[in-house]
């Protein structure tokens, strides 16, 4: 089992989380050399989640920017309409497997959450989402569609009221009842086995999409692209591709209103290293070591930390992390809506954006390959209110 | 080294009663009244003051604790600043046990070497982080042994004895807080019914005194802890005290 990534990850968490975690590492281990585990976890993704999802080529768009072709990898298009629900049907088909009775959850833009809920309400169990009292607001569709799952939302008002403080509410929650309950992680951060479950679930993503390349194109990518908050759609792209050399990976933190600013959530680019929710990894965090308010118009990406390997991937070179503004990330929502009838998600918006930068200075022979984590339907009253505030300061 | 932690169990033992460790969070209300509120507990018989370093994200915390950490952080509170009071109540009481009780990431911040130098200096007799277990403590640890300074661990009630015993391994002048219950830290009407079952197996497998806490608020749940463990850790009730603007007592 692997436990860092390079000086990142770990198992810093308070004790009684311990023996919880050595056993979710067991049953995770048998369960991934269980061959019925894997057949039913597949089965779910192909019956249940619709996949494979489509790789769409973005031929308007490409043509508007003159360069290199933008593929999209429509993770959209599952079930939910993103794709976390990879990685909870995963984590509670083993939460099933372990005995566990009950599901928890943290969720940001509620994506996640509404994916736990999903796959609860299919297996039959009874699930508690921690959302951010900030994010309940911003993202009010995805609340109901969490309780018409049958889902109990638990609105957080303590600290920023957002993503962070909805997964320490989660780990009150797992520590007070870990005998019975199997906490769903949305993404790659926590403490191990965490960030190596969850890219496992969600490595079906960059193993489709590099097929799927390769029976198109007839060769692999030159760049795959995809945002990165905890970076859980990002690594499950890049997991296609890692022993790839050639392919280059790129993700895309969210720049809120400017790294200079401080107003953002790029804890790559913009964060120290430090400890929290159980990993070693890099925060936005103050000189005293608290953390920090972060901020981006995606909720999705709303997260003071990132996924340990992440870190790793960033440090050894193998992967580079670019930055993507509110603005840019709105111009590439707007983009996709009016040149391919795709209503992306904001999270997604952010690598689109990064893509639209790259392909103008890119041939027209390459290939960028952009994950499109999610559908943007949520995004909608997100969006006008944030146009509405940038025309009230012009 | 010190053995002011040593010695103060020893002391209590003597006396016939377990040892009172008090946890206060520091900087709340303010750093001033936090001294204040130290010296009270002191006065009022804790034999060691726990000195809680306020954190943005107290995942382990129940909601008093909590409360009183966001408002020491709004009130402009810091580890330093901590450090530096710790050194002031060191001044006063030469032979409390002071133990600094904080979340790993305010520590790791500030550089190990510079904290563990940081904290000798003052005359903190040992460290309590919460999030970090067994397996991650070495990279502090070996920064803090060489200056003398214990670490206290953390015992869950879902610890293995053999995991309790590799706790105690190298952690100098120290005792180990035995957790009464799974979940975050608060007051409770009643401890669990096995608890002092547990207390009795893990005194009997190590060398360095055990305090129970996690939900001890009155005086009879200390009696009743203490006759099988070797002090008991009041959090919470106390600083729920200071919240209301009284001296930290046990009712």
């Amino acid at each position: 089992m692997k436990t860092h990534y390079g000086k990142y990850g770990g198992q810093y968490v308070a004790e009684t989380l311990m023996a919880p975690l050595r056993e979710l590492e067991a049953a995770y281990e048998a369960a991934k050399a269980d061959p019925s585990f894997r057949r039913e976890f597949e089965e779910l993704l192909r019956d249940y989640v619709g996949r494979e999802s489509p790789l769409t080529c973005a031929r308007r768009l490409s043509d508007h920017l003159g360069g290199a072709t933008i593929l999209l990898k429509r993770e959209d298009l599952n079930h939910t309409g993103a794709h976390k629900v990879n990685n909870t049907i995963g984590q509670a088909l083993l939460a099933k497997r372990m005995g566990k009775r009950r599901l928890i959850a943290e969720t940001g833009a509620g994506m996640h959450g509404v994916a736990t809920a999903t796959v609860a309400a299919l297996l039959g169990m009874p699930c508690e989402v921690y959302m951010g009292a900030l994010d309940v607001d911003r993202q009010a569709p995805n609340v109901e569609r969490m309780k018409l799952l049958g889902a109990k939302v638990n609105a957080v008002t303590e600290g920023s009221a957002t993503l962070k403080d909805a997964m320490n509410e989660a780990l009150r929650d797992w520590v007070a009842n870990c005998d019975d309950t199997f906490y769903v992680i949305g993404t790659v951060a926590g403490p191990a086995p965490y960030p190596e479950m969850v890219r496992d679930f969600q490595s079906v993503i960059g193993r489709e999409a590099r097929r799927q390349c390769l029976e198109k194109y007839g060769r692999l990518p030159d760049e795959a692209i995809a945002c990165v908050g905890g970076g859980s759609n990002a690594i499950g792209l890049f997991a296609g591709f890692i022993d790839d050399p050639e392919v280059k990976l790129v993700g895309v933190e969210a720049g809120g209103k400017g790294l200079a600013t401080g107003e953002h959530a790029a804890s790559i680019n913009g964060g120290r290293l430090g400890v929290l929710h159980g990993a070693k990894t890099m925060l936005l965090q103050t000189g005293d070591g608290n953390i920090i308010d972060t901020y981006s118009v995606s909720a999705g990406l709303d997260y003071p930390g990132v996924g340990p390997e992440h870190c790793h991937l960033h440090d050894t070179g193998r992967a580079e992390y670019a930055v993507i503004n509110d603005d840019e990330a709105v111009a590439a929502f707007e983009a996709l809506c009016r040149f391919e009838g795709i209503i992306p998600a904001l999270e997604s918006s952010h690598a689109l954006a990064e893509a639209i930068k790259r392909a103008p200075k890119l041939g027209k022979d390459k290939l960028l390959l952009v994950n499109l984590s999610g559908r943007g339907d949520k995004d909608m009253e997100n969006i006008a209110r944030f146009k509405a505030s940038k025309g009230a300061k012009q | 080294m010190s053995h002011r932690i040593r010695d103060a169990f020893a002391k209590a033992k003597n006396e016939g009663r377990g040892a009172f460790v008090a946890y206060l969070t520091m900087g709340f209300p303010t750093i001033e009244a936090s001294e204040r509120a130290a010296d009270e507990a002191i006065a009022g018989g804790a034999d060691i003051l726990e000195l809680g370093v306020p954190f943005s994200d107290p995942f382990a915390d129940g909601g008093v604790i909590r409360s009183a950490a966001y408002e020491a952080l709004r009130n402009g509170a810091t580890l330093n600043g901590i450090i530096a009071l710790a050194g002031r109540l060191r001044a006063k009481h030469p032979e409390t046990g002071i133990v600094l009780f904080s979340y790993y990431n305010p520590v790791f911040s500030m550089g190990l070497d510079a904290f563990a130098e940081a904290v000798a200096g003052v005359g903190i007799d040992a460290v309590l982080v919460v999030d970090l277990p067994l397996e991650e403590r070495e990279e502090l640890l070996t920064q803090l042994r060489p200056r003398g300074v214990g670490f206290v661990p953390l015992i869950a009630p879902n610890t293995p004895l053999e995991r309790v015993q590799a706790s105690e391994q190298g952690i100098g002048d120290s005792f180990l807080y035995v957790i009464t219950v799974k979940g975050t830290t608060g007051e409770r009407t009643a401890l669990p019914p096995d608890l002092t079952e547990r207390l009795d197996a893990i005194r009997a497998a190590v060398h360095l005194p055990i305090a129970a806490g996690f939900g001890i608020s009155t005086r009879a749940q200390a009696d009743e802890v203490s006759r099988h463990a070797d002090g008991f850790i009041v959090g919470s009730a106390l600083v729920k005290c200071v919240a209301e603007g009284r001296p930290p007592c046990l009712n």
